[in-house]
């Protein structure tokens, strides 16, 4: 199923948010209108964000998904922060589709790209400041006192006299007053509770006793559960279906042909999965029949020996006769997201409109979508976001969603479509593969005075539906972290060459680009240090004097892992800085070897300079979940195609990290004062390389193809 | 129809013989906590307990687990180790999307229930078959270790 397209006003929300790197805060307006009392009863609604109920409850509405990046967490604190409330009362609501929750970033109402704390960081805390400085103005009111006079502790306004008031008394007063046009914000040095460790994820709870309630968890009256039998090639059609077997399975009851193949509609999973496996469809393969990954590899080494359209262009590559040059060719495969819960949604297609239950990343999006879909209009579309059992990117696409839709429209009933495993991991939107061949270039001192790349890959800006490559040519999402080279190189060229394998539906996968750019780049700085001679470590760091930021995280990854000093017999480091979703990564790997070349990785240090935190504790599991997200890819993913099929479908043959292999995780947060920077992805690009150069420093193999064990 | 005990309730369920246990607690039973994630126990996160031993729900069929007693994550709470598993958890702050935490709580609670002070080598090997895709591997080592000195100690 590929994605409708999506509104073209929304078109630049991806791209900005590539390039913004320290957040591009837009129109950030508190909505007057929704100062109203709250239906439920007495709570009172002071902002689109917040209700204080008279026992002194607070809860903050969060327009964002929660995937386990924490942002159920990380949201109310930044409202309690300001708003001076007491912690332990402060509960979260997951918010439906309000032009309240737009990303700032995105312009949409969407999560990703790394930027609900950096979109939000002063929009949340504007949110509690004002609500504070309402309160305050009601107690002011009710005391016949100046609001100048009073100050605010732990959910109370405390007068100079020592008279208080709590907010839950004060609320219904406070929700009438007209919000303050200015407020002040604190100053980082009066925070209590950001940047501070101890606070608690709100949702551990109920995601330790199976209360939470996850997508697939979604049961409404008269539902039928669908699974669609997808062409097995991409871009093929059914040709022929008989439904005879599939219809007499107990349980089914319907079958129909969409788009997106042939859905089976049953009472539940199994007889659905039954179903299916029941039915019999003659394909047409199309076009893709004979597509191979041998074929892909070759269609995108031509590209890059060829090269493309210009993304950079310093000194004068070309001319460039440096002592020492090295060439050399990268690989990067598809990937699969393979979150945990696999893709699903549940739709009901009413008169009056459609409600939808899902764990989506894009719930904004989807809103337009689905009144394209059913014909209604963007309004009479409900969203429910639920928990989402990962995101990783994958849940930012429609396809879901949109087939949800489309059959509870034919039938009529509540329908909760449910990938299996199989159709999650062949359900293409993958991270595109990508060759590149680069050349370097060390003067007869051993300074680096030359770098190219030549990248060729699909283009997921083209893909996204959404946005058009640029009139450059160049997909930003293709390049970057290789076009943005820190390194202080003179000669310097970027070439990007798009190449369409199959057409296939490829996307956006946890820190996108960087997935496979910082791969290539910092394993050919690594090389390029071998080939002048120098310390790895050193080699980046005398190439990063303009840097501060890269050069900073990079000093401490090395310092907290010893960098030099021995290590037991057999265990090698690596070493990779990498910058994305605007904060600063290093990574150092311990690695060994066995005798057949398996790697085994001890322990990986982490360094992040993300600028000031919310919740440092979460923001140490980020890096540690985006590393293992990373490792797993580097060492075992990648999506192969076989006449025009995908080979993997289950983690049996798409594997997995799991516990026996976990290498222990350091992180360490770089301390700073600068504007928030992103948590979710950045700890992923570092990994692949930092293992790579500890694999080349134990055995002098260069690993330049992924995976590492393919 | 057939008769399972969960978590020492009673229940009568039509599904035929074949029905997969997950689908039966799940679409049957409407007990959503046992998670469905790959269907060929590769991952782990539809792991309940049988007699207090952990299976794999998503290829264990009704027929298998008629009459016998099944255990879930909204049962395991009332046992010494599912209840020290869970109050670790929570002070580690384990999980991340949640998803798989289920799983690695009833794989864990089955772990500590056998074998009062599990080490490395025996976490290795009762917890290598549950996936956690945001990667929360340390923090379920550290919880079970957490679990197992707390529960020794009650």
């Amino acid at each position: 199923m590929r994605a409708k397209p999506m509104n073209a006003s929304r078109r630049e929300f991806l791209k900005t948010s590539a390039i913004a790197g320290g957040g591009l805060i837009v129109g950030f307006t508190l909505p007057g209108a929704a100062r109203l009392a709250h239906a439920a009863g007495k709570e009172a609604q002071i902002n689109a964000y917040l209700r204080i109920a008279p026992n002194n409850a607070i809860t903050v509405l969060c327009g964002l998904s929660e995937m386990g990046q924490g942002v159920h967490t990380a949201i109310p604190m930044l409202v309690a922060e300001e708003l001076d409330a007491d912690w332990s009362r402060v509960r979260v609501e997951q918010a439906g589709v309000d032009k309240a929750f737009v990303n700032p970033i995105f312009g949409i109402q969407a999560t990703g790209g790394s930027t609900a704390v950096r979109g939000h960081w002063e929009p949340m805390r504007k949110a509690g400041a004002t609500a504070r400085a309402m309160l305050v103005a009601a107690a002011a009111q009710t005391w016949k006192a100046d609001a100048a006079d009073c100050r605010t502790e732990q959910g109370m306004v405390i007068h100079k006299s020592g008279k208080k008031l709590s907010y839950g008394a004060l609320a219904e007063k406070a929700a009438k007053l007209a919000p303050p046009k200015e407020v002040k914000l604190k100053d980082p040095s009066q925070f209590t509770l950001l940047g501070k460790s101890g606070t608690k994820r709100v949702d551990t709870a109920a995601k330790s006793n199976g209360k939470a309630k996850y997508g697939l968890d979604v049961y409404l009256p008269g539902m039928l559960t669908a699974v669609i039998a997808s062409p097995p090639v991409p871009g093929g059609k059914a040709a022929s279906v008989n439904d005879a077997k599939a219809k007499a399975v107990p349980g089914v009851r319907q079958v129909v042909q969409i788009p997106a193949g042939v859905a089976v509609l049953a009472d539940g999973y199994w007889a659905a999965k039954l179903g299916r496996d029941a039915l019999e469809i003659q394909w047409d393969h199309g076009a893709n029949a004979s597509l191979s990954s041998e074929g892909i590899s070759k269609m995108l080494s031509a590209g890059a020996a060829a090269g493309g359209a210009v993304g950079r262009n310093e000194g004068d590559a070309k001319a460039a006769a440096p002592a020492k040059r090295i060439e050399a060719e990268y690989e990067a495969p598809y990937l699969s997201h393979s979150c945990m819960e696999p893709l699903n949604c549940t739709a009901w297609v009413k008169k009056d409109g459609v409600e939808i239950w899902a764990g989506t990343q894009s719930q904004g999006p989807a809103q337009g979508i689905l009144s394209q879909v059913a014909g209604v209009q963007p309004g009479q579309v409900k969203v429910n976001t639920m928990y989402l059992g990962g995101g990783f990117g994958r849940r930012f696409a429609p396809d879901p969603v949109i087939g949800a839709t489309v059959l509870s429209k034919i039938t009529g009933k509540p329908v909760k479509l449910v990938y299996s495993r199989e159709d999650d991991t062949r359900g293409y939107f993958y991270r595109p593969a990508s060759v590149t061949r680069m050349t370097g270039g060390l003067d007869a001192n051993g300074n680096a005075v030359l770098f190219t790349a030549n990248v060729a890959s699909p283009s997921i800006m083209e893909a996204s539906h959404f946005m058009k490559l640029p009139p450059d040519g160049v997909d930003e999402f293709g390049v970057e972290g290789i076009r943005d080279c820190p390194y202080d190189i003179p000669n310097l060229r970027i070439e990007y060459s798009r190449q369409e394998p199959g057409n296939l539906q490829v996307w956006f996968w946890r820190s996108v680009g960087h997935s496979q750019n910082s791969f290539f780049l910092e394993s050919f700085i690594d090389e390029l240090a071998h080939a002048a001679g120098k310390d790895p470590f050193e080699f980046r760091r005398s190439l990063l004097g303009k840097q501060p930021r890269y050069k900073g995280a990079l000093e401490l990854a090395a310092e907290k892992a010893e960098w030099g000093k021995p290590l037991p017999a057999g265990v090698h480091r690596g070493i990779a800085v990498v910058f994305s979703f605007g904060s600063w990564c290093a990574e150092v790997a311990e690695v060994s070897v066995a005798a057949d070349g398996t790697p085994k990785v001890h322990r990986v240090v982490a360094a992040v300079d993300c600028g000031m935190t919310v919740n440092p504790d979460i923001v140490k599991r980020q890096i540690e979940s985006a590393i293992v997200y990373g490792l797993t890819a580097a060492l075992y993913g990648k999506i192969t195609f076989k006449d025009g099929q995908v080979q993997q479908s289950n983690f049996h043959d798409y594997r997995m990290l799991r516990m026996s292999e976990m290498p222990k995780v350091e992180v360490h947060i770089v301390p700073s004062k600068e504007a928030p920077g992103g948590v979710g992805e950045p700890g992923t690009p570092p990994i692949a390389p930092a293992v790579a150069n500890a694999i080349y420093a134990a055995t002098g193999k260069r690993i330049r193809k992924l995976p590492i064990l393919g | 129809m057939a008769t399972l005990v969960v978590n020492g309730t009673t229940r009568e369920v039509d599904a035929s013989p074949d029905t997969p246990l997950l689908w039966v607690l799940r679409d049957s039973l409407r007990m959503t906590g046992t998670k469905f994630g790959c269907g060929i126990a590769q991952c782990g996160a539809c792991t309940v307990h049988l007699d207090g031993g952990p299976v794999r729900s998503c290829v264990t069929p009704l027929s298998a687990a008629a009459g016998r007693n099944v255990t879930t994550i909204e049962g395991i709470g009332a046992t010494r180790a599912g209840k020290a598993v869970q109050a670790a958890w929570i002070r580690h702050d384990v999980p991340q999307c949640g998803y798989c935490q289920s799983g690695q709580i009833m794989s864990a609670s089955a772990l500590l229930a056998k074998n009062r002070a599990p080490s490395d080598a025996d976490i290795d090997a009762a917890m290598s078959g549950n996936v956690c895709r945001c990667g929360t591997y340390n923090q379920i080592r550290a919880a079970i270790k957490d679990a197992a000195a707390s529960a020794k100690g009650a």
